[in-house]
């Protein structure tokens, strides 16, 4: 039987919070520096990023797949320092990410794609056939792992990119907008995902749509023009907003009345 | 493991599960049972015997589950046998790569209708030898040619390592190309192109690292074919770079850009 764990599961962790950040401020662009000055610590669980369009949500989830280098301020994950010069090997094999706008190469098969994944993660080889079939069972792609990724449709798209996140089963998992284009069946079944993967993993959720947040997510985070509004349980998101904000639900409400106390930019939109 | 085994008094005591052993008993036994074949294989047999309800038990679940154990999709019975092919080169670099090889092989055709006069008049091959593996070093590590970069960026092997190997499997298909053209028809020696090829990778790389591959590729190729290629095959003669004087030339480029990728090897992991 070869060994279920290995010197990294077991080794103690050293660190407090899975991302730590502390007057993070990351560029998208040139000039734009989309995140400004961010203080944020989140530790295991399942985080929903909320926040308007433009908000900043995409360019802090880069910075934390460190595909983005921070500008000024520091940013820790999982007790590794990533600045200019750090390296970002052995930290990079515990983040999955999947990015808002998931390319893949389309004459793979679901299988192979996420082999290809798994070995860019450096997932042990002998680990890599068991790692790729369990993610793709989680995602409820097994009957479509031999198919071509072109035949896919774009909510089975979605899931692979799921699969390929969850293959190296990350300490991070960084997911930018991962129910766009999710059926409502499809969408629950994801939501039970992510309570189980945030048993023991930092799952981050960027996401628009305010009830995927009170169903899945033990924490949400409140993110608009670079910065924290607000952090909290669902259930103080919802305290916060009174019968006068718009919304439908209370925690649509909550949503309105913490944006609304910003000084409202840019029309009606 | 010792050649002790557990009794089948307390094997067939434990099957029944009516007499509970001590917490101790049982946790040693169980630990035991975890590693041993042939106790489990007794506990079986004991179980078939001595507990028919727990048997039945048994038999009636694996009668429940065998419906939906055969609807299930079983894991294709192929050996795993991994895709080789995009760990050598991403699949955006084919085009590319065909595209060197369909530029050689027209310039092999055009030298061979051409009288060959060796070193007398520019061939069209040494003229485009030095700039045709770029396309394909640019596709391995570029943004907005290859649709996964955002997920390779993000992965623990990305860098200078994987940018190596998949440069390295590039070389390996156009330079035999070239080699074997070159020898056909005569008309080009190896030295005349190899060395300013390679050192147009290096530099490609070097210069990568600082404004991105696909931009410095772009950047090699417009330069190469403004001030040397199209002057040459207008002047029908071998560019004065081309010369074979110029090699120690063509060597200490290689060897500055291999300096300059080896000194910015860090800065490729943000690229």
């Amino acid at each position: 039987m070869p060994p279920t764990t290995s010197a990294a599961d077991t080794a103690p962790r050293t660190y407090a919070w899975e991302i730590r950040a502390t007057g993070l401020k990351v560029r998208a662009g040139r000039r734009k520096t989309a995140v400004d000055g961010l203080d944020l610590s989140l530790g295991t669980g399942v985080h929903g990023l909320l926040g308007p369009n433009g908000a900043g949500k995409t360019t802090l989830i880069r910075s934390l797949a460190t595909v983005l280098r921070p500008a000024e301020g520091e940013l820790e994950l999982c007790g590794t320092a990533v600045g200019a010069r750090s390296d970002l090997r052995a930290l990079r094999r515990r983040i999955g990410y999947l990015p808002q706008e998931f390319g893949y190469y389309k004459r793979f098969t679901v299988r192979e794609f996420v082999e290809y994944m798994a070995w860019l993660k450096e997932v042990p080889k002998a680990a890599v056939p068991a790692a790729v079939q369990r993610a793709v069972e989680r995602v409820g792609l097994a009957d479509r792992a031999d198919h071509r990724m072109r035949t896919l449709s774009g909510g089975m798209v979605r899931r692979a990119g799921i699969a390929q996140a969850i293959v190296n089963d990350p300490v991070l998992l960084l997911l930018d907008e991962p129910t766009a284009g999710l059926d409502p069946a499809q969408r629950l079944r994801f939501r039970e995902l992510l309570q189980e993967l945030g048993r023991d993993t930092c799952v981050v959720v960027s996401t628009h749509l305010v009830e995927d947040v009170a169903a899945a997510c033990s924490d949400v985070v409140l993110f608009a023009e670079g910065r924290l509004l607000f952090q909290g349980t669902p259930d103080e998101l919802a305290a916060a907003g009174g019968p006068g904000h718009p919304g439908d639900s209370p925690l649509e409400r909550g949503y309105s009345a913490l944006l609304d106390t910003r000084a409202q930019r840019g029309g009606n939109w | 493991m010792s050649g002790e085994h557990a009794s089948a008094q307390l094997i067939g005591d434990y099957a029944r599960g009516d007499t509970a052993p001590a917490a101790d008993v049982l946790w040693a036994l169980e630990a035991h049972l975890e590693a041993c074949a042939t106790c489990r294989g007794r506990l079986a047999a004991a179980v078939a015997t001595e507990a028919p309800v727990t048997a039945a038990l048994v038999d009636t679940v694996r009668a429940q589950l065998a419906p939906q154990l055969a609807a299930a999709a079983p894991r294709s019975a192929r050996r795993y046998r991994p895709n080789l092919v995009p760990r050598r080169l991403t699949p955006v670099a084919a085009p590319w790569l065909g595209t060197a090889l369909g530029c050689t092989l027209l310039a092999l055709l055009l030298g061979a209708v051409a009288a060959p006069v060796p070193l007398g008049h520019a061939s069209l091959l040494v003229l485009v030898a030095p700039v045709l593996p770029l396309g394909a070093v640019a596709a391995s590590w570029s943004r907005p040619l290859d649709p996964v970069h955002e997920l390779t960026a993000s992965t623990a092997r990305a860098g200078l390592p994987l940018l190596l190997r998949r440069t390295t499997a590039v070389l390996a298909v156009v330079v035999p190309v070239l080699l074997l053209g070159g020898g056909l028809t005569g008309t080009t020696t190896a030295g005349q192109w190899l060395l300013p090829s390679l050192a147009f990778t290096a530099t490609a790389l070097a210069l990568g690292s600082v404004v991105g591959l696909t931009r410095a590729a772009l950047a090699l190729l417009a330069a190469w074919c403004a001030a040397v290629a199209v002057p040459a095959w207008f002047a029908d003669r071998v560019p004065l770079v081309l010369q074979p004087g110029q090699l120690p030339g063509w060597g200490l480029l290689l060897a500055i850009g291999t300096a300059a990728v080896i000194v910015r090897r860090h800065a490729y992991e943000a690229l």
